[in-house]
């Protein structure tokens, strides 16, 4: 929302003071200022030429020679990158030595070889809008070597742009802005009320409105105007629609929208020979039913869209959010209607996002307008419609739909106190309001009071949204700053904690913490092996985000994928993030999961890794069993677990996803359920004091088939070895011809203690020849000489 | 026989040629041993007088003394001689490594994530989490946006085909979890959520479909505007450290109010804007079931990834997803 200085003084006229200052305070008001300007500053050496000649550049095609009249009568060459000038039109010339608004110098140069003497300038260039798509070309009438700020009758202003927030329908306009502000610095605000100077035959006997949707509709308000001015506005209201990014029409389309930066109130005008009998109605359309809008395009409608319509019920216009072709102002357009109304704001906010119509007037409508403002928005456009020469009738029509009673809220001076952490009375409190218009009643005296909400703050209807009134005039900054203690003592969950563990150990161990997108696209989880793709994204802006992750696999094979192709292999990563598997509840199901990927490694590894995260975290009973696992190599592949339960998988990706993924190395891979793993007992072993005799080792090595696991035979070992087994550990694998196709040995150390007494002989004997007898029967292994 | 004097004369010689420990250990053998003319003289002290006897022994023994002495001392001369040698042979370059630090880095996202954490657990507070994938009205219902309110439109909302349609959504925001937490904690509550969000956007330098934020959330008996701008305060304090302070402007959420954005005036004078806050909505507090006539209560929100730029100089957000190790492993 954009709004000059000069035009917020036309309701306040004693605000001033730097303007700087002033966006300060716009901004503790709620209006941020996202940028402040000075616009018709800086015009000094434009001057109005007209163009004698256009020629194309010899040598370039972007660029095109014109020749000027800058008011001497002599022909003055100019290149120029835009098109849209024709011998005879008037613009604006920058002459060689002006200093431009935006700090550029003009200076006298050769572009590909052709002297420019001087810059034919665009809109935004000399900074009265935005426009740059060409050069202003300037009404005719105006002599060529007025300085251009004579010529249009620029005065230097000051150009505020603001962000509104959704709840501020008010300060869509200048008049709310103006309000706001006046109240805040303290000077008068008035709403002018326009005067019209009314001839002819009443409005009543030319023209009707009837609302058959009562409830969309709450109130539409018609004048008549007869004589309405075909050109174009005059020069002071172009320049300011210019200014706040509105390009001037024609008078008529310009009026309207004057009105609503204004006022705030959309309206549209109807050119009153093509509305039967002047007579209107609102109705909501019937399904299917067809309209062909002011852009051109044919709609079809619903029954939540509300129509204009005409006295044969056909409709004429998408009410509040376009108007219709077949009533659309023409150049012999003499008569109009003019209808400002106020929409229900959830209808219009519907059919305009229905429609990808969204418009100043449906922003407008949709956040809610003030209905009172009505009748002051059709007078100011006659009035400024007056002073163009146009007629208005008698009267106006004003027919009510139905309208939300006025809202009373009381309001208790200590609740705005206890909310804001202010020491306001209640005099102070109502001081504030009154001048945004919530006016109060009540004794004073630190009691209750009752506040009458404006019709134009559809926001508000509770005491809360008074107390932020009370704390956003008063001022934020305003208020005293407290730290509110707590008993409570801060810290994180187990599980919080847990997350920070794994964290600190995996980058310990040389391995980096990843993040990949949770999105991927379609394919991605059967490139990596996996089995279906888990929940889709109902609204993707792309394919390739439209699949919620069902593993962090996709993601962490990327990566290393990525990597790779930037001469950097063997990568270790990690990525701890959540997952949707499919299934679920009201919700799907989501899971965390900590997933390691080791390029370049073998499976194994990450079974040590699982070991030492386990023996972190003191899982109960972590275990590897090796068995397929989707996407991971068969033979190099197994389960993790938990105190017995699944907690996860590891072993090394599959070589078919390795080349779907165009990785050439090996990756070994752990991926593990940080909730399933939470859910497993963690225990730590009990303490048990060193012994303080001297242990015996005994190496023992045994010959076994492939299929048996490392670990089971280690657990019999144990097993067998009783109390006085304090450790077992492979620490040795081998594989031979003499020891047989599909076989090898397994090699461990087993260290014997006992707390009270230094083992004998005869005892490690006894428990030695134990183990080897329990392993050799349970796993038909043969023990090695 | 041997005088005394030559004994001692000779040890010496010898002692002094010998060049390394085992040659000293050979002349000690030659001087003191069990066949060295000092044995030898001790044995031949038999066969005098008892007079001559007592002078010649006492002789010998000062010349043992002395023997001693001279082979002890070149001893210790020798062995520190040997000591230096050894050490001087074992010298290393310690540059001289070929094996590269492994060394895993945190991800800049976790490394601020935990920091902020770590601030507010400093302050007192719990940390909660919510779901990514969450239910329409957790993430606007409960939070005081009605069905169809323009306020909606904020928020790019990205729905996943899940129950009925429009149902479920990805959040876009970490405040579900206000009322997440609201719903299953009596009053007072002292906790920051941090989380993932996610909302309708084309990557680039400063988008991502995908964000992390980090919610804050009191609710007490008397807690008011005052409470939530001193807090918001003390955290700029504590996390961007001295000469940086806080305002707050008048803004709208429809889950708070009054509601304010709050920026962070650096030392040289310039703001950041960093989030949104606001006193939690009477209706959001009435949803979560608490009696907003007894409790009070603040939010703010903001957001990570852009802490996480700043305070490492990065200025393109897709570069915290690319999984670059060189990326990466800067931090």
């Amino acid at each position: 929302m954009k709004v000059l200085l000069s035009w917020l003084r036309e309701f306040a006229p004693d605000i001033d003071g730097d303007p700087q200052h002033l966006a300060e305070v716009l901004a503790d008001l709620g209006l941020a200022v996202e940028e402040l300007s000075h616009t018709g500053a800086g015009l000094a050496g434009v001057v109005v030429a007209e163009v004698l000649a256009t020629r194309p550049h010899p040598d370039a095609d972007r660029i095109q020679l014109v020749d000027v009249d800058p008011g001497d009568g002599e022909a003055l060459q100019v290149c120029c990158g835009a098109f849209n000038m024709a011998p005879g039109d008037l613009v604006p010339l920058a002459t060689v030595g002006t200093t431009m608004p935006g700090g550029i110098e003009i200076a006298r140069r050769k572009m590909r070889g052709q002297w420019s003497n001087g810059m034919l300038c665009s809109v935004a260039e000399i900074g009265l809008g935005d426009d740059h798509r060409g050069i202003m070309i300037l009404e005719q009438g105006l002599s060529a070597g007025t300085p251009l700020a004579e010529a249009l009758g620029i005065q230097p202003d000051v150009l505020f742009d603001l962000e509104v927030n959704p709840n501020r329908p008010d300060a869509m306009s200048v008049m709310g802005v103006a309000r706001d502000l006046a109240a805040r610095l303290g000077v008068l605000f008035t709403v002018p009320a326009p005067p019209v100077a009314e001839t002819g035959a009443p409005a009543a006997q030319r023209a009707a409105v009837s609302i058959a949707a009562p409830d969309f509709c709450g109130r539409f308000g018609v004048r008549v105007l007869d004589n309405v001015p075909s050109g174009a506005s005059p020069r002071w209201m172009a320049n300011r629609l210019l200014a706040v990014g509105q390009r001037p029409i024609n008078a008529v389309v310009d009026l309207s929208n004057y009105v609503m930066f204004e006022l705030g109130q959309p309206n549209h005008t109807y050119d009153l020979d093509l509305v039967p009998g002047g007579a209107l109605g609102v109705r909501m359309a019937r399904p299917g039913e067809r309209l062909t809008t002011l852009d051109g395009t044919e709609r079809t409608l619903t029954t939540a869209d509300g129509v204009i319509v005409n006295r044969d019920d056909d409709a004429i216009g998408l009410a509040g959010v376009m108007g219709g072709a077949s009533t659309e102002i023409s150049a012999d357009t003499r008569s109009v209607l003019l209808e400002a109304a106020w929409w229900d704001p959830m209808t219009i906010a519907r059919t305009a996002r229905r429609l990808g119509l969204r418009s100043e007037a449906s922003a407008r409508f949709e956040r809610g307008v003030d209905p009172d403002i009505i009748p002051t928005a059709l007078d100011r456009f006659a009035e400024l419609a007056g002073a163009l020469g146009a007629t208005t009738s008698p009267g106006m029509i004003d027919a009510a739909g139905n309208r939300a009673e006025p809202i009373t809220v009381r309001v208790r001076p200590q609740r705005v106190n206890a909310i804001l952490g202010t020491d306001l009375g209640a005099e102070e409190m109502t001081a504030l309001l009154s001048p945004i218009g919530f006016a109060c009643d009540g004794s004073g005296d630190g009691q209750d009071f009752e506040v009458s909400i404006p019709s134009w703050r559809l926001d508000s209807a509770a005491e809360i949204d008074v107390i932020e009134e009370v704390g956003r005039l008063h001022g934020y900054s305003k208020i005293a700053r407290t730290v509110p203690v707590t008993e409570q003592a801060g810290a994180l969950t187990p599980q919080q904690k847990d997350r920070r563990r794994i964290r600190a150990l995996l980058c310990g161990m040389g391995i980096t913490e990843a993040m990949s997108l949770p999105f991927l696209a379609p394919g991605d989880v059967a490139r990596a092996g996996l089995g279906d793709d888990g929940i889709t994204v109902a609204n993707p802006l792309v394919a390739e985000e439209s699949i919620m992750r069902t593993s962090l696999r996709p993601g962490l094979l990327k990566a290393v994928a990525y990597n790779a192709a930037r001469r950097t292999a063997g990568v270790s990563l990690f990525e701890i993030g959540r997952v949707h598997p499919g299934g679920g509840g009201r919700l799907p199901d989501e899971q965390e999961h900590l997933a390691v990927i080791l390029a370049g490694r073998e499976a194994t590894a990450a079974t040590t890794l699982w070991r030492r995260l386990a023996r972190h975290l003191a899982v109960a009973n972590p275990g590897v069993v090796n068995g397929p696992v989707d996407g991971l190599h068969p033979g190099r592949s197994g389960s993790v677990l938990a105190d017995g339960r699944p907690v996860g998988a590891l072993g090394e990706i599959d070589p078919q996803v390795l080349a779907a993924c165009e990785i050439d190395e090996r990756a070994a891979w752990l991926e593990v359920d940080l909730g399933a793993l939470r859910g497993a007992d963690r225990r730590l072993t009990p303490y048990r004091a060193p012994s303080r005799y001297p242990s015996s080792d005994v190496d023992l090595a045994f010959t076994v088939a492939d299929e048996v696991s490392a670990d089971d035979v280690a657990a019999t070992i144990a097993q067998a070895g009783g109390e006085l087994l304090s450790s077992v550990a492979l620490f040795d694998v081998f594989r031979s011809t003499q020891l047989g196709e599909g076989r090898r040995s397994l090699a461990y150390t087993l260290r014997f203690e006992a707390a009270d007494r230094t083992l004998n002989d005869a005892e490690v004997a006894q428990v030695r020849q134990s183990c080897i007898e329990a392993v050799t029967t349970a796993h038909n292994a043969t023990l090695r000489g | 026989m041997a005088e005394p004097e030559q004994l001692v004369a000779e040890a010496e010689r010898l002692a002094v040629a010998a060049t390394t420990l085992d040659e000293l250990s050979a002349v000690r053998t030659a001087v003191s041993g069990k066949r060295s003319p000092l044995v030898a003289a001790r044995k031949a002290l038999g066969g005098l007088e008892p007079e001559a006897r007592r002078e010649a022994g006492q002789a010998l023994n000062a010349a043992k003394a002395s023997i001693d002495e001279i082979l002890n001392s070149r001893e210790a001369e020798l062995s520190a001689a040997a000591r230096v040698e050894q050490l001087a042979a074992e010298r290393l370059d310690l540059t001289e490594v070929a094996e590269q630090p492994a060394h895993g880095h945190l991800h800049v996202i976790t490394q601020t994530w935990q920091e902020l954490e770590d601030v507010f657990v400093g302050m007192g507070y719990r940390v909660a989490e919510g779901p990514e994938i969450e239910s329409e009205w957790y993430n606007f219902g409960a939070l005081n946006f009605p069905l169809e309110h323009p306020a909606r439109d904020m928020y790019d909302t990205l729905y996943v085909d899940y129950g009925e349609p429009g149902t479920t959504l990805l959040r876009t925001h970490t405040s579900p979890v206000q009322a997440r937490v609201m719903e299953t904690q009596a009053p007072p509550i002292y906790v920051v959520a941090p989380g993932r969000c996610f909302r309708q956007d084309t990557a680039d330098a400063t988008h991502m479909p995908v964000f992390h934020q980090i919610e804050g959330l009191v609710v007490d008996r008397a807690t008011s505007l005052g409470d939530l701008a001193g807090t918001i305060e003390a955290f700029t304090a504590a996390y961007f450290g001295p000469g940086f302070s806080s305002r707050l402007r008048p803004s709208y959420f429809p889950f708070t109010e009054p509601s304010a954005e709050f920026d962070i005036q650096r030392p040289d004078g310039s703001w950041l804007e960093l989030g949104g806050c606001g006193m939690v909505h009477p209706n959001v507090l009435e949803a979560c079931g608490i009696d907003p006539e007894q409790w009070q209560g603040f939010a703010f929100g903001f957001g990570i990834d852009r802490l996480a730029l700043i305070r490492f100089g990065i200025d393109d957000l897709r570069e915290l997803w690319t999984n670059d190790v060189r990326f990466l492993g800067q931090f």
